[in-house]
């Protein structure tokens, strides 16, 4: 049945005034400044306000090993940091969606959250008051007797991957209760019945059940491992080799913006390639991951 | 009788202070179609997840092809379940549901594949092996459901209320389908379920269940024609419950008084004295109608009524009558010849029923009242 043309006129003008909040927020925050950086990463300086285009930023990249060690070091840690996460997190969001109850399990997501009420800046302070060599963990290796001396925790990769995970926990076991709430026990009972173990039961119903809340969650995790700036610098310190650290170097210390946008721009790549190899790879699509019932 | 497949003996599990499952004792034949009945909230299900494995009693045993069951998982006991909502898994297809449980036992994969096809034939859904869950009608989601757990040859199928979740068209159809089956595989079946209709028409025998215990244990003719307690007499089947003081009492017979006057007489069951508070059930077929009493058998105490209603259900007719002195509702079954059924309400009616068809108890006999 066809709709009067006023009324359909009137339906989509609300629609768009719906929208509109969005529609702005994208535009002008996130598609405006991109244009942009696009646009200033393929061109090359010549001469005083002399520009031509030319994909010699990019270039550079590729041929100062510096920079490209940097970003597969940045993508490596990434990853391990969310496969690292997605173990620990596993766990905790099983007891929360499937054995404790009610009250129970609201106040332990609580715990989870309460880290997040304080900024990621004065977080990472914390870390480094726990672990610098003046800090109160190394005064606790030596009150132990494990160590002789003070030792410097801070400034080591593991710190760093420590602080990541610290970071990224909460964005992992939110998709993960929510998806191993929906796993009906009788699924688990029946495996049980027809004469699987617990690993067996892991493996083939929870696993499956889960992999889309998994792979929201790794790809949540994955995003924001590779974008973090404060948590490798602080606890990584200046030569912590994290890629967002060379692109504030290139925009500020350096002012060399061009540079700057196309280290950006080969980050969004990566992201993107590692969330799309993530989905192929467990046979998803991301419609599935991301709009789940 | 051989070996039982399942033998329980004292079997008791508590949650705080109510008693789940009281003191049961209970065998089960090899072969046999055996089914719990009673309401919902009776502990039919807490047996059942006993029997599995899923619970562990609080006392007795529970004994499977005569291995004892005590600390052995459920995923080592030689029984399988069929789930209330079946809990096909959807992440596999048809087939590999059928082929989990013989994986587990380390089947290799072509052994495993040409025992799930034959299954799934045998239960009428050859072909589907490659199917996705979701895409099977209800009762072929039943079906698969059984042939997962019986292509592992158990030696006893549990089944929890499996056709709860289905239209009553298609309940009817696989009632008759289980019974096949079950006759087919000659495995023992043990069936729980609140529907007296699936109890009676699938089992070999049926437990009554209440409130932990068994009211009767018997065929499903012995629940019908000679119910062991008030409770039996009441739950399996329709019937017509008389309550009054038993105003006289002979060896076979009790004869019922109601407070407004009203009396029927029925077969005794069980000790009863004058003045004993007691129930009377008639059952609506047991009884005969007229529209004058010399239509009635002679031998037959008459009773007087009008009537109320007709409720038409093709074969199951019944008319709903008051009768005269306390105003009490009856239903009789109507006869198929149609002989009753220009019957107006507001009619007076006259009907009878052979006493010994009827059973009396007494209220508080059995310990529950």
């Amino acid at each position: 049945m066809a709709e009067p043309a006023a009324a359909r006129a009137r339906r989509s003008w609300r629609l768009g005034l719906l929208m509109a909040p969005a529609l702005a927020w994208l535009g002008l925050l996130i598609l405006l400044p991109h244009v942009e950086l696009a646009m200033l990463s393929f061109r090359k300086q010549i001469g005083p306000r002399e520009y031509v285009p030319s994909l010699y930023q990019y270039r550079t990249f590729f041929e100062q090993p510096e920079y490209w060690h940097t970003f597969v070091r940045t993508a490596w840690m990434s990853a391990v940091a969310t496969f690292a996460t997605l173990c620990l997190a596993f766990p905790i969001a099983w007891v929360i969606a499937k054995i404790t109850r009610g009250r129970a399990s609201a106040w332990l997501l609580l715990a989870c959250m309460i880290p997040f009420w304080i900024s990621e800046t004065v977080r990472t302070l914390g870390w480094m008051i726990l672990l610098r060599q003046s800090g109160v963990l190394p005064a606790l290796l030596v009150d132990l007797g494990i160590t002789s001396h003070p030792v410097e925790l801070l400034y080591r990769d593991a710190t760093i991957m420590v602080g990541l995970i610290y970071t990224s926990m909460l964005f992992m076991i939110v998709p993960l209760i929510s998806s191993l709430e929906s796993l009906d026990n009788a699924l688990i009972e029946a495996a049980y019945d027809l004469g699987a173990g617990g690993f067996t039961v892991l493996r083939k119903i929870v696993i499956p059940h889960a992999a889309p809340g998994i792979t929201a969650g790794c790809i949540i995790v994955f995003m924001l491992t590779l974008g973090d700036y404060i948590t490798p610098t602080l606890l990584g310190g200046k030569d912590s080799g994290w890629f967002t650290e060379q692109i504030y170097t290139q925009f500020i210390t350096r002012f060399n913006w061009g540079q700057g946008a196309a280290f950006g721009f080969l980050l969004l790549g990566l992201s993107t390639a590692m969330v799309v190899a993530g989905l192929k790879l467990t046979g998803q699509r991301f419609g599935d991951v991301m709009g789940r019932r | 009788m051989n070996q039982p497949d399942l033998a329980a003996d004292a079997v008791v599990k508590r949650y705080g202070e109510h008693v789940a499952v009281d003191s049961l004792s209970f065998a089960v034949e090899r072969g046999s179609f055996f089914s719990i009945l009673g309401p919902s909230g009776c502990g039919k299900t807490t047996l059942l997840r006993m029997i599995a494995g899923f619970i562990q009693p609080d006392g007795g045993e529970i004994a499977i092809g005569g291995k004892n069951m005590r600390g052995v998982a459920p995923n080592r006991r030689p029984v399988n379940m069929v789930f209330q909502q079946l809990a096909l898994f959807p992440m596999m297809s048809v087939g590999e549901n059928v082929e989990f449980g013989l994986a587990r036992r380390g089947i290799g994969r072509a052994e495993r594949r040409r025992k799930a096809e034959q299954m799934l034939e045998r239960v009428g859904l050859a072909g589907a092996a490659g199917k996705r869950v979701d895409e099977l009608s209800g009762g072929q989601r039943q079906r698969v459901a059984i042939a997962r757990s019986l292509v592992l040859e158990p030696t006893l199928l549990l089944l929890d209320e499996p056709l709860g979740a289905l239209d009553l068209k298609l309940r009817e159809h696989m009632k008759i389908e289980l019974k096949q089956l079950q006759a087919e595989f000659g495995t023992t079946f043990v069936y729980i379920t609140h529907d007296q209709s699936e109890a009676l028409v699938l089992s070999d025998r049926v437990g009554v269940m209440n409130q932990g215990r068994f009211e009767q244990l018997g065929t499903p003719q012995d629940l019908y024609y000679r119910p062991a307690s008030a409770f039996v007499a009441g739950f399996v089947g329709d019937s017509n419950r008389v309550a009054g003081r038993a105003i006289a009492v002979d060896a076979d017979t009790v004869e019922v008084e109601t407070g407004e006057g009203w009396s029927v007489r029925a077969r005794r069951h069980g000790p009863a004295a004058v003045g004993d508070a007691v129930e009377a059930f008639i059952r609506p077929e047991a009884a005969t109608l007229g529209r004058l009493r010399n239509q009635l058998p002679p031998d037959q105490p008459a009773h007087e009524g009008v009537v109320e209603s007709l409720l038409f259900d093709g074969a199951k007719s019944a008319l709903l009558l008051r009768e005269a002195r306390s105003r009490r509702e009856f239903r009789i079954a109507l006869p198929q010849t149609g002989q009753f059924a220009d019957l107006k309400p507001g009619e007076p009616i006259v009907f009878s029923f052979d006493p010994t068809r009827a059973t009396c108890f007494t209220v508080g006999s059995d310990g529950r009242g």
